[in-house]
């Protein structure tokens, strides 16, 4: 008896040594100097889904700059957790400022921000904000779309371009229909199919769908999802990326991808609230090109191959973007499967 | 119409792949008397260990070995909880495909960083048997692990019903009382079972980051382990009906893609909805008279 309680006893110490190994480095407590932003990031999926990796990126740069003090939970789902962490960390941690993405979990953000009006909260959402702390932020980056539709109109050859999308929800199809108008500006002959995998997440899926494209003509992809640009790869076309910038991944073919930087926003939100200024507004201007929250990555090593003229026109109409002289239409419906 | 013929068939088979290796995996669990809910999670980790190890040793083959290995692994922990503990079968295979997807998103950012676009390499490249040029070219070219894949349906069948192996692992599937009668250790041949399965889940996993993609992701798998806990009942529990279950998903799957390029005036939901639709079909005609391992899902105690 007694050993048997002896060797649960030496498993318990074991377990626990491991665990608290496994346990991150304690973050050093900040003993003088002016008392640094807390931040709370809430994010429903783990970090490495693109849309709130962007959030986080940006969250870990201003720590790592020395402005905030970051914490964050990931991979908190949709079914009903997300209420009880925001509730958790606003009675225990009582962060300045709370950011996340709330789709899939906007009643659960709403309720929670409503009863702690002395925190501000900043979530993606495709609703509008909310008297008094909570802001809502997307990602627009339907300019740098149209622009990548551009220069996809002056690459194909066989004037057919393909275009792997997750779900056909707003914020997908406005950045579709930019891409599929800027294609027509430089190629009113291209054909533009559409495809979508109903999936955020199945790169697998989405390179056959790329890859059924190419085989109905596609000479030019657009990977709105992981795993086009393996399929571009697979089959030597041009491909462009979204989100972030997705050369490497194929550094001969991804000419360029649309993205989105939350970094204006976040930089935004800390002077706001550190100036005691919060307002629940839209920010959505700081996604925007205009501001620096959306951009078109570099050309990398394809701009050798690049037809110059077409480079200098895509370049005139970013210009006019920045300058406001030049608008790309927000057009939310569902794009049709082929244009 | 050629070309869409043929493209066609190509992408049944790479869909298949995968499929093919999680059913022969849940097959040789099920048919000892073991439904093996981890092989979503067994999946996602062969996925991963494979793309690790290749990404770290430059060798493909060793990727994939060390996930068939790794599987095994799994496989026998599964064995440890849902044999040897007779923990419900159900509880122990859920909390392996949480423990297994919970570890190998862990693994990958302990290993990888929190990079912003996903690690790749160069995954393995088709065989080039016939010239892309010709008809057929497409169809036969496919990764060496398809033919693996389409090869260990006649060997599993075989193994199921010719060897003595295979005798014991569906007798303790059937009847573990009987079999144990008759001097069988069931708790031995329920493991080795469930550790030959493991390392095909895995293997399946595998073929997703090491030939499908070169790339490692969070959601790789995207529920392809449970599309095989449906084929193992539309086969029948029989290794050649996992062959037609596997091509038929695969090819409704890929067709929908196909026609989803073509214009025409439906909803595009309904093409997704197709694969979906015609497992539930064709498991309502198949089903009818399937009949499962009379000891699944109970665990064995020897008195």
């Amino acid at each position: 008896m007694i050993k048997k309680w002896l060797r649960w006893m030496c498993m318990g110490v074991i377990l626990s040594l491991v665990f608290s190994a496994c346990a991150p480095a304690a973050t050093p407590t900040q003993s003088s100097g002016p008392q640094k932003l807390k931040v709370f990031g809430a994010f429903a999926t783990p970090i490495e889904e693109p849309w709130d990796g962007v959030i986080h990126q940006a969250l870990v740069k201003a720590r790592d700059a020395g402005k905030i003090e970051y914490t964050y939970t990931e991979d908190i789902g949709y079914s009903g957790d997300m209420e009880r962490i925001l509730r958790e960390v606003c009675e225990q941690q009582k962060p300045d400022l709370i950011m996340g993405d709330a789709f899939g979990n906007e009643e659960a953000v709403r309720r929670v921000a409503i009863d702690f009006p002395e925190i501000a909260f900043a979530f993606g959402s495709g609703f509008g904000p909310s008297e008094p702390n909570l802001a809502v932020f997307d990602n627009w980056i339907h300019e740098p779309a149209y622009l990548l539709g551009m220069l996809a109109g002056g690459l194909t050859r066989s004037n057919t371009i393909g275009v792997v999308g997750g779900y056909p929800v707003p914020e997908v199809n406005r950045i579709v229909n930019a891409f599929i108008a800027g294609a027509k500006e430089t190629n009113p002959k291209a054909k533009v199919l559409v495809t979508f995998i109903n999936s955020w997440f199945d790169p697998a899926q989405a390179k056959e769908a790329a890859l059924a494209q190419v085989d109905s003509g596609a000479d030019v992809l657009f990977a709105e999802r992981f795993g086009v640009i393996e399929a571009a790869k697979e089959k030597g076309v041009w491909a462009f990326g979204n989100m972030s910038d997705q050369n490497e991944l194929a550094p001969d073919l991804v000419v360029s991808s649309a993205v989105w930087n939350m970094e204006p926003t976040v930089e935004y939100l800390i002077k706001q609230v550190e100036a005691g200024t919060f307002t629940a507004q839209d920010l959505k201007d700081f996604s925007m090109i205009g501001k620096g929250g959306a951009s078109l990555a570099p050309f990398h090593a394809t701009e050798s191959k690049l037809p110059p003229e077409l480079v200098s026109r895509v370049n005139a109409r970013l210009e006019e973007i920045k300058k406001g002289t030049f608008r790309v239409d927000i057009d939310e419906a569902p794009p049709a499967a082929v244009n | 119409m050629e070309i869409f013929l043929v493209g066609w068939v190509a992408a049944t088979l790479r869909v298949a792949t995968p499929l093919i290796f999680g059913t022969l995996g849940e097959l040789f669990s099920e048919r000892s008397g073991v439904l093996n809910l981890g092989i979503e999670g067994t999946m996602f980790l062969g996925a991963f260990i494979g793309f690790t190890v290749a990404s770290k040793s430059g060798s493909l083959w060793l990727g994939f070995f060390t996930a068939v290995l790794v599987g095994m692994l799994s496989g026998w922990l599964m064995a440890l909880l849902a044999v040897r503990l007779g923990v419900n079968q159900h509880v122990a295979g859920l909390g392996m495909t949480l423990l297994w997807t919970g570890f190998s998103l862990f693994g990958f950012r302990l290993i990888f960083g929190e990079p912003k676009v996903p690690p790749s390499i160069t995954p393995f490249q088709s065989l080039s048997i016939l010239p892309d040029s010709t008809f057929l070219g497409p169809v036969i070219n496919q990764h060496g692990l398809t033919y693996v894949a389409f090869l260990l349906i006649p060997l599993t069948g075989w193994v199921l019903h010719r060897t003595r192996f295979g005798l014991n692992v569906r007798a303790v599937g059937e009847n573990p009382e009987a079999a144990d009668a008759a001097g069988l250790d069931v708790y031995q041949i329920r493991t080795l079972a469930l550790m030959i399965g493991g390392g095909l889940m895995a293997g399946g996993g595998a073929f997703l980051s090491l030939a499908q993609l070169g790339a490692f992701t969070y959601g790789i798998v995207a529920g392809r382990g449970w599309v095989c806990i449906a084929l193992i009942i539309f086969a029948n529990w029989r290794a050649v009906g996992v062959l037609w279950g596997a091509l038929i998903f695969g090819g409704v799957a890929a067709l929908q893609l196909r026609l989803q390029t073509m214009g025409l005036q439906l909803p595009y939901e309904l093409f997704l909805a197709l694969p979906y639709l015609v497992t539930i079909l064709a498991l309502i005609i198949a089903g009818r008279n399937a009949s499962a391992p009379a000891a699944l899902l109970k665990a064995y105690r020897r008195e």
